[in-house]
């Protein structure tokens, strides 16, 4: 190959995501001289047409936002207007809150896992093509996605989109027996998500670890899902009402996306690497023990691995479902019920995809006067590209091809859910 | 035996949240026979892999809100052999038609702080608006069982047994007492085409709508049953305003509601 010749990495349309995006990454001579995440998924203003809407719709609306993690937006708004009118949700409905989360991380890990990013690890454009030569694991991933999605439908009616949550809890709540049912099918999932990540740790990983500032939530005695400080691995601390103050969305000159930076420190990672590497010791036991058997430490900032760390939280998630359904006790009423007051209310819950932040103000009425809504991928685009910077780095030598399909993984690495495109439009970089 | 060509299933979105087409991933029990029996030719949230067209079946989620997807949706148009919209996004241009009541420039300077880098039509619109359809599934989202009718039905050359009744049906269907009789609660059953399933009424709340306006509804009664039960005229706005605020009937009976 000639000094100073440019090659251009082109992927016009990113498979295996959610939503539209494309790739673009220049090479001139033996220097990376462009690294374009382009999002082209077509604005929907969920932000603008909040406003005038009552508060308890928000939870069906603002689940239109997203078919794979609804549940990270029924539950966020919910929180946000709780928190609004002073109500808190405890006791068994809060357990169920967790237990559907649990369902959603199972089947939206899952999917991810065996059909999105594993086909990558083992040459195959997709888990269709993969099955024909290994049958059992894509049925295995199956049976563990359908699991996640029969705790998703009991609990909320369906899987995407569930009708069953409302501001306060739910509609209606299942009988201890309707959630006994659901026992064996998760205590086959724990053995199969532990043989999955034995598995998992057989693949060969790209030594590609980096430095990140990871943010997460933290609790004081569970894994974070639904509750929690916002917490980094470089002092952050924060109550999740203190987001606006440290965390910005940017308005790039050279780009129409906001991006979501910390205030005065830069990017952030959120998601599966920065729950894991911030909560490691919330983890029970025997995941830990699972995760360290799988060469896993108790951080983990190699993004490539990120398939390893949704696999020991499937392991989590099954195991907390069993737990959250052994000390059920069905409550007296489905919900709490909630008066509108005028004010600002915050939610945040951990997404699978990472931290997903609502802000709602309404008024006596109970009408949305305002609404911000900030999605994982939104905050993780800079860190996306940041990683594909120094991926491409070391490997301009690389054929085309080659080349290409390893810079997809670098970006599926992330799990990117385009269509949340509440806060994000189209990403240019272009350095000449 | 000469090989028998398997039909080439495409899958193209538009603005939406993936939620239709996922729907397809969500079949766990279906998804590998079903793939042995079709070949998926293009389908991005699942595959790298590109086969070009023609397709005999396009299943095209999502609602047409700008310039570039108004070309798009006619290539598409013309690559496919049958089109088939999922999803009330493609039916009726979805939740983000809410726009199509406002000033959607508005609407672009609450959400981002430089609007003119922002290119998109003042209006949502459904896949038939521009091109002509052969089917259209209800639903936000619809529902993977009649996904599986509407393909088998395309494939083999039938009419997809997909019933324009309303929500009602299938909540006697269920033996699903009705919510607004015993309970007082409104609910859009009456007028909104069947297919979730009843979920609604069966988890103790009134249905919201999201598969649409049924065949004849009749929205000017179940709006005065609906005033009875202590809606406001702003209730009954917002009421036919979500999911499918873009189509016909809801649309129309909106306006209705509004204040001069």
């Amino acid at each position: 190959m000639k000094k100073n010749k440019t090659k251009t990495i082109q992927v016009n349309y990113l498979a295996r995501v959610e939503g539209e995006g494309s790739l673009r990454v220049k090479i001139k001579g033996q220097k990376v001289s462009e690294v374009a995440l382009k999002i082209f998924e077509p604005p929907r203003f969920f932000e603008a047409f909040l406003r005038g809407r009552h508060f308890t719709e928000a939870p069906d609306i603002t689940a239109r936002i997203c078919g794979i993690c609804p549940i990270a937006y029924e539950l966020g708004a919910s929180y946000a207007m709780e928190q609004a009118c002073g109500v808190k949700v405890t006791g068994p409905i809060r357990d169920l809150r967790r237990l559907i989360y649990c369902g959603e991380w199972i089947e939206s890990h899952a999917l991810h896992v065996f059909m999105l990013h594993a086909p990558d690890f083992l040459g195959y454009e997709d888990a269709i093509h993969m099955a024909k030569d290994h049958a059992s694991l894509v049925e295995r991933g199956l049976r563990i996605k359908k699991i996640g999605n029969n705790i998703m439908r009991l609990l909320g009616g369906r899987e995407i989109h569930p009708i069953n949550l409302r501001v306060g809890g739910f509609y209606k709540v299942p009988l201890k027996k309707e959630l006994e049912g659901l026992l064996d099918d998760l205590k086959w999932g724990r053995d199969a998500a532990l043989q999955t990540l034995h598995w998992l740790a057989t693949l060969t990983y790209p030594d590609f670890d980096q430095e990140y500032e990871f943010v997460a939530m933290r609790h004081p005695d569970e894994y974070a899902i639904i509750e929690g400080q916002l917490v980094s691995n470089k002092g952050l601390d924060i109550p999740i009402r203190e987001y606006d103050r440290h965390f910005v969305e940017e308005h790039v000159e050279r780009s129409t996306a906001l991006h979501t930076i910390m205030k005065g420190r830069g990017p952030c990672h959120v998601g599966p690497l920065a729950r894991y590497s911030l909560n490691f010791d919330r983890l029970p036991s025997f995941v830990q023990g699972a995760a360290r058997e799988a060469g896993l430490e108790s951080t983990c900032q190699n993004p490539f691995k990120s398939i390893m760390v949704r696999m020991v939280e499937i392991l989590y998630a099954f195991d907390e479902a069993v737990r959250l359904i052994d000390r059920y006790q069905m409550p007296d009423r489905p919900f709490v019920e909630v008066h509108p007051k005028a004010g600002t209310g915050y939610g945040c819950t951990e997404a699978p995809r990472g931290i997903c932040y609502h802000r709602y103000s309404i008024n006596d009425a109970g009408l949305i006067v305002d609404a911000k809504i900030v999605p994982p991928t939104a905050v993780n685009q800079k860190t996306i590209e940041k990683d594909l910077w120094d991926f491409v780095a070391p490997r301009v030598d690389l054929p085309n091809d080659k080349l290409q399909w390893q810079c997809e993984q670098a970006v599926r690495n992330y799990d990117p859910c385009i269509s949340c495109s509440t806060h994000f439009l189209k990403l240019d970089v272009i350095r000449e | 035996m000469a090989k028998v060509r398997k039909p080439k299933l495409a899958v193209w979105k538009f603005a939406s949240c993936d939620g239709c087409q996922l729907s397809l991933l969500e079949c766990e029990d279906e998804l590998l026979a079903l793939a042995n029996n079709i070949e998926i030719a293009y389908f991005p949230e699942a595959s790298r892999k590109v086969v070009k067209g023609p397709y005999d079946l396009s299943l095209v989620e999502g609602s047409i809100t700008t310039a570039h997807d108004v070309k798009r949706i006619h290539e598409v148009r013309k690559s496919s052999r049958a089109l088939v919209t999922i999803g009330a996004c493609a039916t009726a241009g979805g939740i983000q038609a809410l726009r199509n009541f406002k000033d959607v420039k508005e609407f672009m300077s609450i959400v981002y702080a430089t609007p003119k880098f922002i290119s998109t039509l003042e209006k949502s619109t459904p896949i038939s608006d521009h091109v002509y359809v052969d089917f259209e599934l209800r639903g936000c989202p619809i529902n993977k069982e009649q996904l599986l009718e509407v393909i088998n039905a395309f494939l083999n050359g039938r009419k997809p047994n997909v019933s324009p009744h309303s929500v009602c049906m299938e909540c006697k269907a269920r033996g699903v007492v009705c919510v607004m009789v015993a309970h007082g609660t409104p609910c859009l059953g009456p007028v909104t085409q069947a297919g979730c399933g009843a979920i609604c009424p069966a988890y103790h709340r009134g249905c919201y709508g999201c598969f649409g306006p049924k065949e004849t509804p009749h929205t000017r009664s179940l709006s005065a049953q609906m005033k009875k039960l202590g809606a406001s005229e702003a209730d009954l706005v917002r009421v036919y305003r979500t999911f499918n605020a873009g189509s016909e009937a809801f649309q129309k009976e909106s306006f209705l509601h509004e204040k001069k």
